[in-house]
């Protein structure tokens, strides 16, 4: 697929809309032809930025979290934000099996799995202000030739 | 919806999970997908089993699910903390490609030992 292709889509914090999150990814993701094995990776990966944005950011509050994607030369850009609390030392929660919030039995493994399955990750947070996570993968690296 | 008999105990709400006791083994079995959303009714459930049935080994049966973030591993160390101090083990058992992968990147088979079945994972615990 050569065209670019881009889609905004905005929900309510609610956990039940990981799994619509998850869903719309995959379907927008689904134009790059990708393998089950990508798709799982996208999926995981957006799974866990908007459990983030739940939990830590609306800190099971009310809020709107965003989806942005980007299709464009066999590469999807997905980028998830919230105005939520934000994230004072970004480097700290990047950390593998830090928790703010162990009361959950978060496993700390968010970022890394974010981190392992796809091919970029950038996290842009401001306290009070939001944090935006802005993710990047190839889509058929293996058959390209 | 779909998981309306299952043997014997309560499979609550829906999607979450099933629950099976074989003396002091718990069985659980997740629905197809295993997020936050879910964790945290199937840690409620678990620990109430776990001291109600004197329980010390859990198994978690992934025939079922299809999709495991990082919540799943949290359910899963969590109860790892419940039962290490009384002798117990954790084993996963059915696992697929998808749970596997978190799985394995997780590291979480340095505490976990897989089973091709639950059988054979009850027949290993209990001895």
């Amino acid at each position: 697929m050569h065209d670019k292709n881009e889609m905004l889509l905005e929900f309510e914090s609610k956990s039940q809309n990981e799994s619509f999150a998850r869903t719309v990814v995959a379907a927008f993701a689904a134009q790059l032809d990708p393998t089950i094995e990508e798709l799982a990776d996208i999926k995981t990966a957006v799974s866990e930025a908007v459990t983030n944005s739940i939990i830590h950011g609306y800190a099971d509050k009310p809020g709107i979290i965003k989806m942005h994607c980007i299709l464009e030369n066999n590469e999807i850009m997905v980028e998830i934000i919230d105005e939520g609390v934000g994230i004072e030392n970004v480097a700290k929660a990047m950390e593998p099996l830090y928790t703010s919030r162990p009361e959950l039995e978060r496993s700390g493994m968010g970022f890394s799995f974010m981190e392992a399955f796809m091919d970029s990750l950038e996290v842009k947070s401001e306290p009070g202000k939001g944090t935006t996570v802005i993710m990047r993968k190839k889509i058929g690296k293996s058959r390209r030739t | 919806m779909h998981n309306g008999t299952q043997k014997g105990n309560k499979n609550s709400s829906k999607e979450d999970a099933i629950y099976e006791v074989y003396q002091r083994c718990l069985i659980i079995k997740p629905g197809a997908e295993l997020d936050h959303h879910n964790a945290l009714k199937i840690r409620e459930e678990a620990d109430k089993l776990i001291e109600r049935k004197n329980i010390k080994h859990i198994i978690f049966d992934f025939t079922g699910t299809s999709f495991m973030d990082s919540a799943g591993i949290g359910v899963i160390m969590g109860r790892y903390r419940k039962v290490i101090f009384i002798g117990g083990k954790i084993a996963v058992a059915n696992v697929n490609m998808a749970v596997d992968r978190i799985l394995r990147i997780s590291g979480l088979y340095k505490i976990v030992e897989r089973f091709d079945n639950v059988e054979a994972a009850i027949k290993s615990l209990l001895g």
